[in-house]
């Protein structure tokens, strides 16, 4: 809402209150004020000019060259190039050393040849905004009318000299998307009076209901329907003031009708409709429902295809306007119109709201009756028109109105203990502050002992409940003044959960570990949701996507960090080790929530560490990666509890996978992407990892528990064993490791070799074994008896023999 | 004889003095204290000598010996320390080349500003409390006093999946949920942080996604004076304590009275600029006093209890803390990005 301070001093006495002051107090105490727009900002110099010769530029088609007499004596010659500049004209010129907005100083100057001293101005050269200029004046110069007095400041006329607020209004400030609102909003802040427009007229002898009857078949969507009638209106432009005050306002001027309508919206914030009453083709007002498929074409002239939810004004037969949101081209007024009927009508909320959405007309007027009109307004702002009507657009009103009133209204009457209030602000306030607060309101009040009964005016329909006057007593004492405290009462624990805790845990090591957090979006494509799934399940998808990149839930994170790597790659950064914990949703079936589970993923490529002046350089594989997990197992407790399984993982390179398995359930994976995806997403190589993270923290580890330090030294034996390729490690190791049992506390792969030196099929790998008693120092020969033992079992289970 | 012998050490003195290193030391050592060094051989002569000499010469001798052998051990002490020292000069670097540089990662911003904020509230006592993403219509509005059709429902147009499922708008379904949980009985004191979703298109200022923060305290004797002394100390501990603090009326839903918060501009100091659009002062978060139709709601009796709660963006947080200047930034995740916030602070 846009609020002119000018305009505002109609209803409330501004004196000694700035723009700017009345800016800050409105916000602070309740209606947070965007800016303060000063309209004649870096603009001087511009008066009225009265164009007394134009002619054709004799060196250019498109000029025009005119003489102006400006109030300073010797007329003053201009080149313009508006198309619409014509002799007898009142304009706008900006005389030499006037400047205009952006900082554009006007100089003297030759236009092909002809001197020009100054310049004749358009709206938007004077800082108006296109889409307010009157049509006729959106390609050329702004004309005043004939009485305007030549040399005067052309700002100041234009109204100019003012300054907007700009509201912006919170859904329960309904009240305030009007000026009179905003008054009474004004009035209660500075403790004034409210003075109200004027409404009085002589009405016609003729009576409104002679010409119309007005039938309303929905009540429920349209309680209240007031049809006043204007006789022998003058199509024509509504005055100056009118125009800039809308303007100002940001709506276009049109005619006086119209634009007498759209006037008093913003001052009563009542939207009305004039229609030229002879185009309706009967004397009857039928509001109801539309028929489903039912068409009608409105002032934008686009046809619509209405349906059973929109509410309809009908000649009694076909649609003349869909009820609060735009009329029909066909009733609407034009310059021949003659006889208006204007209607005043309370219209329920949803209804207008369904058909502007429906059919995408959001508009000044179906915003207002969406969030609400104040029913108590809507003849006052009847009468208000129709007086301005006779007043501007010389019409005759006639007496009183056809109208349907069902309506039943009742001011919400709430009471509350002072106790309360005080309890509830932590304030110690006494009764006479709070009736002071209530009587600024302009709210009635009943005092009883402790207890306030408020009567709250039908304009302000957010009053309901104790605490809406709660708020009223808090914003207008000030939030300022409110003492600040902190709760008192049973005190609870501060602190993370076991879970909360560990997830931080993680995070800190892989970051130590030199990973960076990334954060990406739950919403991806089709095709990403399932990439890397750890389980199949169906999609989850938005009933209304804003696209298809973004349009279906995750069930997995490496496809967004992979995209990551790429973006990071295409900038140079090309050894990169991002990570990220998040949720990933499973589908639990429609109209179930999803499971959500956290996840947590890597990505690594490029080089792992390097020291370019030693020459060291080691590139990110399989095993850097294995090992940083390992690291994060170690750290939780859990490095007995997981195992890495070769396995194929879709997306992944086959050879280069394995799953994560912890107490033998897959929470899993790590390894390298697929060469080909890693060639489509134009990856170097690039290890990952993307594991239930939930699984992780959730998992228990055993309790922190001393064990003793060996006393007695360690025997450590190293083998190398030739073993067939396929033959893992891992397997090798369990085979030592149970075999040496219980002496053997160690083993360590330390090298492995697969070259061409070996038998084909075959490679060696070499174990260091350690060997401790805690009891005592073992002999050489115990050791022997155990090594034999195991190199035996090696030889039996897994086919190893000792490298010759 | 005995002149031999002073003439021998002299000698050897002479040679031990000018000998530039070890291996010169050992053969002069070699030489004069050898058995076939001079010294045996002038001994040998000593059968020649009287009975009452030949003690004499032999002690004399042997102090010859004792004498050479000392300046040959501390002429060897100083040949080592000189060979250490010329090993150590040999060895000097450049101290001035880069090390061998630690790669470590850091927190993505919105965790760094998240884990802030909920460290700042565990010590005056909240705990942390997590929900699902994807919420009931129930939860993300009804519970929170926005009925089906409620105008403020188009505030925060909100991602759908089924009529009565849709990505959570805000991370007060949580809050409803704790309080369901609760029973009607209090306290309750929870910060709850979290991913939000809105159908907002994304640019410099509006992302479809992101973090909110919540805070929500119920009790029997809750007041609004509390918010705001709550209020004051996160914004002094997260801006700074020359910022200062003002509410403003606002509106919301689910609180009633509702409040936003201000602090003062770091920029101008209050006096207006650019960044405070002229005002002095910076929005920072929403806030107010739980609306009693969310406590009954959720099983509290409104007529005992009282409650206050607030939201705020990380986001918002970040970018006015940090003069991050486009919110997209958070969700591209360029790591040239990221890595500005490693510092600790
Ligand atoms: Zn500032």
């Amino acid at each position: 809402m846009f609020v002119s301070y000018k305009w505002l001093q109609d209803y409330v006495d501004l004196t000694g209150v700035t723009a700017a002051e009345l800016a800050e107090k409105i916000t602070k105490s309740g209606i947070e004020v965007e800016g303060v727009e000063i309209l004649n900002e870096g603009i001087k110099g511009v008066v009225v000019g009265h164009v007394l010769e134009r002619e054709q530029h004799p060196n250019a088609d498109k000029l025009s060259k005119c003489l102006l007499d400006v109030g300073e004596g010797e007329p003053v010659q201009i080149i313009c190039g508006a198309p619409n500049v014509a002799q007898g004209q009142k304009v706008a010129v900006a005389k030499v050393g006037a400047v205009l907005p952006g900082n554009f100083k006007i100089k003297k100057a030759k236009l092909r040849g002809e001197e020009s001293n100054g310049m004749i101005c358009s709206l938007t050269e004077l800082g108006m905004e296109g889409k307010v200029v009157p049509k006729e004046y959106s390609e050329g110069i702004f004309v005043f009318p004939a009485n305007a007095e030549v040399g005067t400041d052309a700002l100041a006329l234009l109204n100019r000299d003012d300054e907007v607020l700009e509201l912006s209004l919170t859904p329960n400030r309904a009240d305030a998307l009007s000026m009179l609102g905003v008054a009474y909003e004004v009035a209660a802040i500075l403790g004034r009076d409210v003075k109200l427009p004027e409404t009085d007229l002589q009405a016609s002898t003729e009576k409104a209901t002679d010409y119309v009857k007005v039938i309303v078949d929905a009540k429920e969507d349209n309680p209240l329907y007031v049809a006043k009638m204007i006789k022998n209106v003058k199509i024509g432009p509504s005055p100056l003031w009118m125009q800039t005050r809308l303007m100002s306002a940001g709506i276009r001027p049109h005619n006086n009708v119209v634009d007498i309508t759209n006037y008093i919206l913003l001052e009563y914030g009542q939207p009305l409709h004039a229609f030229d009453y002879d185009r309706l083709g009967s004397k009857e007002i039928l509001v109801r429902r539309a028929a489903d498929g039912e068409k009608f074409v409105t002032l934008d002239d686009v046809e619509r295809t209405l349906t059973a939810d929109h509410l309809v004004i009908t000649n009694g037969v076909e649609p003349v306007a869909l009820a609060g949101v735009m009329g029909g081209a066909n009733s609407e007024v034009t310059s021949d119109t003659t006889t208006v009927l204007l209607e005043a009508a309370y219209f329920n909320g949803a209804a207008v709201r369904k058909a502007s959405k429906d059919h995408g007309l959001r508009s000044e007027a179906s915003a207002r009756f969406e969030k609400g009109v104040d029913p108590n307004r809507v003849r006052p702002a009847g009468e208000r028109a129709a007086y301005l009507m006779a007043k501007y657009a010389g019409g005759e009103v006639l007496e009183g109105a056809a109208e349907v009133d069902t309506l039943t209204v009742e001011p919400a009457v709430v009471s509350i203990t002072l106790e309360k209030i005080n309890r509830v602000l932590g304030t110690e306030l006494v009764m006479k502050d709070v009736e002071e607060i209530f009587a600024r309101l302009q709210f009635s009040v009943s005092v009883e002992g402790d207890t306030i009964t408020v009567t709250a005016p039908t304009r302000r329909g957010d009053i309901k409940i104790e605490e809406d006057l709660v708020e009223e007593v808090a914003r207008l004492y000030g939030y300022d003044n409110i003492p600040k405290t902190l709760p008192i009462g049973s005190s609870t624990p501060g602190r993370l959960s076991a879970y909360q805790k560990k997830r931080r845990v993680v995070r800190q090591y892989l970051e130590g570990a030199g990973l960076y957090q990334a954060v990406t979006y739950s919403l991806t494509s089709e095709e990403k949701a399932t990439q890397f799934a750890m389980e199949k399940r169906d999609t989850i998808r938005l009933a209304m996507p804003m696209s298809e990149e973004r349009s279906i839930l995750r069930l997995s994170i490496l496809p967004q960090l992979l995209e990551v790597v790429k973006y990071n790659s295409a900038r140079q950064n090309d050894s990169l080790a991002v990570y990220e914990t998040g949720a990933v949703f499973l589908s639990n079936g429609t109209d179930v929530l999803p499971v959500e589970k956290e996840h947590l993923a890597g990505a690594m490529t490029g080089l792992w560490h390097s020291h370019s002046w030693q020459g060291e350089k080691k590139a990110v594989d399989f095993f850097v990666v294995k090992g940083i997990l390992e690291g994060m197992f170690a750290k939780l407790g859990l490095s007995e509890q997981v195992e890495y399984v070769q396995a194929q993982v879709e997306g992944m390179h086959p050879g280069r996978t394995a799953v994560i398995v912890l107490n033998g359930e897959k929470i899993g994976f790590i390894g390298q992407v697929h060469p080909s995806m890693q060639k489509e997403l134009d990856l170097k190589d690039t290890y990952v990892f993307e594991l239930s993270l939930k699984a992780v923290l959730e998992a228990d580890a055993p309790v922190l528990q001393y064990e003793s330090i060996p006393r007695f030294p360690s025997i450590t034996r190293d083998i190398a064993l030739v073993v067939n390729r396929e033959t893992v490690s891992g397997t090798l190791k369990e085979i030592i490791l149970t075999a040496g049992a219980p002496l053997l506390k160690e083993v360590q792969v330390f090298d492995l070799y697969e070259g061409d030196k070996m038998e084909e099929g075959k490679k060696s790998i070499a174990f260091s074994l350690k060997y401790v008693d805690p009891e005592r120092t073992l002999t050489d020969e115990e050791v022997t008896k155990v090594h034999e033992k195991v190199l035996g079992a090696l030889e039996e289970k897994a086919g190893a023999v000792l490298r010759g | 004889m005995q002149e031999r012998l002073k003439e021998l050490q002299e000698e050897a003195i002479q040679k031990i003095e000018q000998s530039a290193n070890l291996k010169e030391l050992n053969d002069i050592r070699v030489a004069y204290l050898g058995k076939k060094g001079p010294i045996t051989e002038v001994l040998r002569g000593m059968g020649k000598l009287s009975a009452e000499e030949r003690p004499v010469m032999g002690a004399l001798a042997n102090e010859v010996r004792e004498a050479i052998a000392v300046k040959i051990e501390s002429k060897q002490k100083g040949l080592e320390e000189a060979a250490v020292l010329e090993k150590l000069a040999s060895e000097s670097i450049d101290v001035t080349l880069p090390g061998r540089p630690v790669k470590v990662g850091n927190h993505h911003p919105l965790t760094r500003i998240i884990e802030e904020i909920e460290d700042l509230f565990i010590g005056m006592g909240y705990q942390v409390a997590e929900g699902p993403e994807v919420e009931q219509d129930y939860y993300n509005f009804e519970a929170l006093n926005l009925p089906k059709g409620h105008p403020a429902r188009d505030m925060q147009d909100s991602f759908y999946i089924t009529e009565e499922i849709l990505l959570r708008t805000h991370t007060s379904p949580v809050q409803a949920r704790t309080m369901e949980k609760h029973q009607g009985k209090g306290p309750i004191k929870i910060i709850c942080p979290g991913k939000v979703y809105r159908r907002d298109n994304d640019d410099a200022t509006h992302s479809h996604q992101f973090m909110q923060i919540e805070g929500l305290v119920v009790g029997e004797n809750i007041r609004m004076s509390d918010l705001k002394g709550t209020l004051e100390v996160f914004a002094k501990k997260m801006f700074g304590e020359d910022r200062e603090i003002r509410l403003r009326p606002s509106f919301f839903p689910f609180t009633e009275p509702s409040v936003e918060m201000d602090i003062s501009c770091k920029i101008c100091g209050g006096s207006g600029c650019n960044v405070c659009k002229q005002t002095g002062w910076i929005e920072i978060l929403g806030a107010g006093m739980v609306h009693p139709n969310v406590l009954e709601m959720a099983g509290y009796d409104s007529k005992k209890y009282t409650g206050f709660a607030f939201g705020m963006g990380p986001e918002r947080i970040a970018m006015l803390k940090y003069g991050v200047d486009d919110i997209r930034h958070f969700y591209t995740n360029d790591v040239r990005f990221i890595k500005q916030f490693s510092k600790h602070e």
